[in-house]
C-alpha cells in the first residue's frame, strides 16, 4: 500500500469534501489589481514564498571552485559506507549552496573559511585543497576537525570545519538516504499504541506502574 | 483611482473581526443561532485538507531549506502565515522595554499551528488576588465558565485523564495516548520528586467525534494543520461549520481599520482595507464582536476615536491596552546516556508531549507568586534543519557505538555512526508560568508610525518584574532536579541571573492577554463580565483581551469558553431586544 493510500484508509474516509465557494467575493471588484501572493497557494506555499525560493535558488553565490571544495569536504565528513550513500548521493553540496544564500549569516564564515583552507594548504603543500593529494587533504583536515586537539593557530579552521560539519550533517540527514541510514521510520500515518514491549523490558519500565 | 469608501448595502446582525479561536467560536454560535454574520479576517482563506495548503507529512527534502525557520518562524512547513515580524505591518517598543508580537494572518489565525494544549482555568485562577493580594480577581469564577468548558470539550474534543486535582479541573475527555519512552522516564523521576506527571490535555481526536472530522493518525505534526481535521483549529472546526449554516459571509484579506460609531457613540459597523485591491470598505452591523487577538483588538479600539470616544472606543477608563501580560517561559535539556543506540520504531505520536506536569505547589510558600506547568520534549523526532548541529559538543564527551570516547568532532564513517548512535537521546523541558498583570505593561498607539495601510501601529512597553524572574529561577531548579533524577547530563550551563534564568522575552510564548480586561467597575475595566464594552453596549470582545489574569494555562480553551458564553449572551440579549 502506498503511503497516500494508507492515509486515506486510515483517516480520510470520514471527511467531507472541501467546502467550495465559501469566500466572499461580492464586494471585490471584478479585476483585482492584487498582488497574487496574498491568496495563491501551491503545495503549501504562497506564491510569494515560491517566487522568493526560486529567486534564491537562481542567484549565483559560490564559484565553481568553491562548490567543488564544499562537495569534497562534505564527502569527507559523511562518506558512503557499504550499505548507504554519503554526502554526494544525498546531494549535500546543492543543499549547502542554497542554504548559504538563504541564511546570509553563513556567507562570510563559509566563503572566508574556504579561502582560509586554501591558504593553509598552499602554505603547507603549495596547492589549493582540491588539488592536494588525498593524504595531504587528510593531513589538513586532521588539523582542524578535532576542536579539543587542534593547535591554537588552527582555531579559525576549526570554526569553519564545525560549520561545514553541521551543514553537512543537516543536509545529509534531511534526505531519503539520511532517513534510511538513521533509521527514522516516522512521518507516516500509523497507530500509536505505546512503546514496544521489548523496549519497555529493556529499560525496566511498564505502563502499569 | 478615486478614493471612495465602498459601503455594503446590507446591515448584518453581527460583524466579527478575526477568525481565530474567539472569532471562530462566535461565528459558529451566532450563525447557528440564526444571526446573519459578517466575518472579517486580515489574511487569506486556509483549509488544511486542500492540497494547495497541505504541508503535513511532507518530508524535509521537499523544502529547499529543510524546514528551517528563517522565514516562517516555526519552520517552512508550519501553518502560521505571519510571525513576530510581518512585512509592512510594524510595531514599536518603548525604549528599554521588550515585547515581541506574533500574528497569524489567515482563516483560523494562530489556532492553525498552536500546541493544542487545552487546559481549563481552575477556581483559584479566577481569584488569585484573594490568595496573594496581587493583580485583580476576575468578576466571574470557575462556576460561571464551567458549563462552557464542558460544551467546548464536547464540541471540539480533547483528550486527557480524570485526576481530581483541585485547581486543574477535569474535562470531558477522550482517551489519552500512552506516554513515549522518555516520557515514562520523566514520569518515574516525577514520582520520586513528588512532581505530578499526568497525561497531556490536548484537543486532538484520539477517537472520532463526528462525521466531519477524522481521528489522529499520529504524525505529531499538528503545527502543520491536519488534513483529517483531527486537531482543533478554528478554521476547520468552527469557521467551516459556521459557513455551512448559510448565515456567514467571510471577508478574507480584510484588514480592519476602525469600529465606526454614530453621533450617539453607538457602533454601526467596521471599516476595513481590502488587501487584494487596496480599496476601503465598510461593513455595517447591529452588533460588533472583536476577536482580532488581545493586542490587535486593543489597537482597533484605540484607533476608533470619535467625539464621543476621544481616547478610543471603550477607553473612558483609560485602561484599554493596559495589563498586557504573556506567559513566562524558560527551558533546559539534558543528554540521556542510557538512551543511546535506541531500538528504532515510530514514536512520532500526537503533536506535542503525551504528558505534562500541572502546577503542584499551590499550598507551598515560595518567594514568587503564582505557578507554572511543565511541557516536555524528546524522542526520535523527524530530522529537519539543525539536525546534527553541535556534534563536536557530544561525541567527545560520551562513548560511541564501540564503547570508546573519541576525540570531539571529527569526520568520516566514525562520525557518521555517531549521529545514528546519539539519535533520540536528548530530553528537554519548558515551563509556562503565570505573570502578574500590571498597569505599566501595556500597548498604546505610536503617535508617529503607521503600517502600510496607513493604520497607526502599536507601541509596547513591557518589563518583567522580580516575580517572573524568581519564577524562572524556580523552573531552572526544577528542570535540573528532574533531568538529573532521570540520569541525564545537563546540556549547556544553567541559566543564571545574567539572563533572568533563561526567562523568554515577553511575547515569545504567544499567550498575550489582558488588554481589554473585564470587570464590574467601569473605571477599572474595559468590558463587563459578559465581555461587553462598558462604553458601547453593542460591542463585545471575545479574544484573550478580556482576561484579568492568565493563569499558567494556555489561553485557548478559556478563549473558546468565554467566546461561547459571550455569544450566547448576545443571542439572549437580542431576543430580549436589549441589543
Amino acid at each position: 500500500m502506498k503511503r497516500r493510500d494508507t492515509l486515506k484508509a486510515l483517516s480520510l474516509s470520514a471527511i467531507t469534501a472541501t467546502i467550495a465557494g465559501t469566500e466572499a467575493h461580492a464586494d471585490v471588484p471584478k479585476k483585482p489589481v492584487a498582488p497574487p501572493s496574498l491568496s495563491d497557494f501551491k503545495n503549501g506555499k504562497s506564491a510569494a514564498e515560491l517566487a522568493r525560493d526560486a529567486k534564491i535558488a537562481a542567484e549565483p553565490f559560490f564559484s565553481v571552485h568553491e562548490m567543488q571544495t564544499i562537495r569534497l569536504l562534505a564527502d569527507f565528513i559523511i562518506p558512503a559506507d557499504g550499505q548507504f550513500g554519503g554526502a554526494t548521493e544525498a546531494k549535500v553540496g546543492d543543499f549547502i549552496g542554497f542554504i548559504v544564500k538563504d541564511m546570509p549569516q553563513h556567507q562570510t564564515p563559509m566563503r572566508g573559511g574556504l579561502v582560509w583552507l586554501d591558504t593553509q594548504c598552499a602554505k603547507q603543500f603549495g596547492k589549493k585543497f582540491v588539488a592536494c593529494t588525498k593524504d595531504q587533504q587528510i593531513k589538513m583536515l586532521d588539523q582542524i576537525a578535532y576542536p579539543e586537539q587542534a593547535k591554537p593557530e588552527m582555531s579559525q579552521g576549526v570554526a569553519f570545519f564545525n560549520l561545514m560539519r553541521n551543514l553537512t550533517a543537516t543536509g545529509y540527514f534531511t534526505t531519503e538516504v539520511g532517513f534510511k541510514y538513521l533509521g527514522y521510520v516516522g512521518n507516516r500515518p500509523n497507530a500509536w499504541d505505546g512503546v514496544p514491549a521489548e523496549v519497555l523490558k529493556k529499560y525496566k519500565l511498564s505502563y502499569d506502574s | 483611482m478615486s478614493f471612495q469608501i465602498k459601503e455594503q448595502p446590507i446591515v448584518y446582525d453581527v460583524c466579527i473581526v478575526g477568525s481565530g479561536a474567539g472569532g471562530g467560536m462566535a461565528a459558529k454560535v451566532l450563525a447557528e443561532g440564526g444571526a446573519k454574520v459578517a466575518l472579517i479576517e486580515a489574511g487569506p482563506w486556509y483549509d488544511p485538507a486542500d492540497p494547495k495548503y497541505i504541508t503535513q507529512l511532507k518530508n524535509p527534502w521537499e523544502s529547499p531549506r529543510r524546514g528551517a525557520g528563517n522565514h516562517r518562524p516555526f519552520g517552512d512547513f508550519d501553518a502560521a502565515w505571519g510571525g513576530w515580524e510581518i512585512d509592512g505591518e510594524p510595531y514599536t517598543r518603548k525604549k528599554g522595554t521588550e515585547f515581541d508580537w506574533f500574528r497569524s494572518r489567515m482563516i483560523g489565525g494562530r489556532t492553525n499551528h498552536w500546541g493544542r494544549i487545552s487546559l481549563r482555568f481552575g477556581p483559584l485562577d479566577f481569584k488569585r488576588k484573594d490568595v496573594d493580594g496581587l493583580g485583580d480577581n476576575w468578576p466571574i469564577g470557575y462556576e460561571d465558565v464551567k458549563p462552557y468548558y464542558d460544551k467546548v470539550d464536547r464540541l471540539v474534543g480533547v483528550f486527557g485523564s480524570v485526576e481530581n486535582i483541585p485547581n486543574e479541573p477535569d474535562g470531558i475527555f477522550l482517551p489519552p495516548p500512552k506516554p513515549r519512552l522518555h516520557e515514562l522516564m520523566i514520569k518515574k523521576a516525577g514520582k520520586k520528586l513528588n512532581i505530578p506527571v499526568i497525561p497531556s490535555r490536548l484537543s486532538i481526536l484520539t477517537k472520532p467525534i463526528n462525521n466531519e472530522r477524522g481521528s489522529c493518525f499520529y504524525c505529531s505534526q499538528c503545527s502543520r494543520g491536519c488534513q483529517a481535521y483531527a486537531d482543533f483549529s478554528s478554521s476547520s472546526v468552527l469557521v467551516k461549520p459556521a459557513i455551512k449554516t448559510g448565515n456567514v459571509k467571510v471577508f478574507t484579506n480584510a484588514m480592519a481599520r476602525e469600529v465606526l460609531t454614530d453621533k450617539e457613540g453607538i457602533a454601526t459597523g467596521v471599516s476595513y482595507v481590502n488587501k487584494d485591491n487596496g480599496q476601503e470598505y465598510t461593513v455595517r452591523a447591529n452588533v460588533i464582536v472583536l476577536a482580532a487577538s488581545a493586542c490587535e483588538t486593543a489597537r482597533l479600539l484605540l484607533n476608533s476615536k470619535s467625539s464621543r470616544h476621544t481616547k478610543g472606543l471603550g477607553n473612558s477608563s483609560g485602561v484599554l491596552g493596559k495589563y498586557l501580560h504573556d506567559s513566562t517561559g524558560a527551558s533546559r535539556s539534558a543528554f540521556m546516556p542510557h538512551l543511546v543506540d535506541r531500538q528504532r520504531y515510530n514514536e512520532d505520536g500526537v503533536g506535542g508531549a503525551h504528558i505534562y506536569s500541572p502546577w503542584w505547589l499551590n499550598d507551598k510558600k515560595l518567594d514568587f507568586p503564582r505557578g507554572y506547568h511543565i511541557e516536555y520534549g524528546g524522542g526520535m523526532g523527524m530530522p529537519g534543519y539543525g539536525f546534527g548541529f553541535g556534534m563536536e559538543n557530544t561525541n567527545g564527551k560520551y562513548a560511541g557505538k564501540d564503547g570508546k570516547i573519541k576525540p570531539a568532532g571529527g569526520y568520516g564513517l566514525g562520525l557518521k555512526e555517531d549521529y545514528r548512535h546519539f539519535f533520540g537521546a536528548n530530553v528537554g523541558m519548558s515551563g509556562r508560568g503565570e505573570a502578574i498583570a500590571r498597569e505599566d505593561n501595556f500597548c498604546e498607539i505610536d503617535p508617529n508610525v503607521v503600517d502600510k495601510y496607513g493604520i497607526p501601529v502599536l507601541r509596547f512597553q513591557y518589563k518583567w518584574s522580580d516575580y517572573e524572574i524568581k519564577q524562572a529561577k524556580h523552573m531552572q531548579d526544577t528542570f535540573e532536579e528532574l533531568l538529573l533524577e532521570m540520569g541525564g547530563i545537563l546540556n549547556g550551563t544553567k541559566p543564571g541571573p545574567e539572563s533572568n534564568y533563561g526567562l523568554a522575552a515577553p511575547g515569545r510564548i504567544i499567550h498575550e492577554v489582558g488588554t481589554t480586561r473585564m470587570g464590574d467597575d467601569p473605571s477599572k475595566s474595559v468590558t463587563n463580565r459578559y465581555s461587553q464594552l462598558h462604553d458601547s453596549r453593542n460591542v463585545f470582545v471575545v479574544d484573550a483581551g478580556t482576561f484579568v489574569s492568565q493563569a499558567d494555562k494556555n489561553p485557548t480553551w478559556t478563549i473558546l469558553a468565554m467566546s461561547m458564553r459571550a455569544s450566547e449572551y448576545i443571542i439572549d440579549q437580542r431576543k430580549k431586544a436589549n441589543l
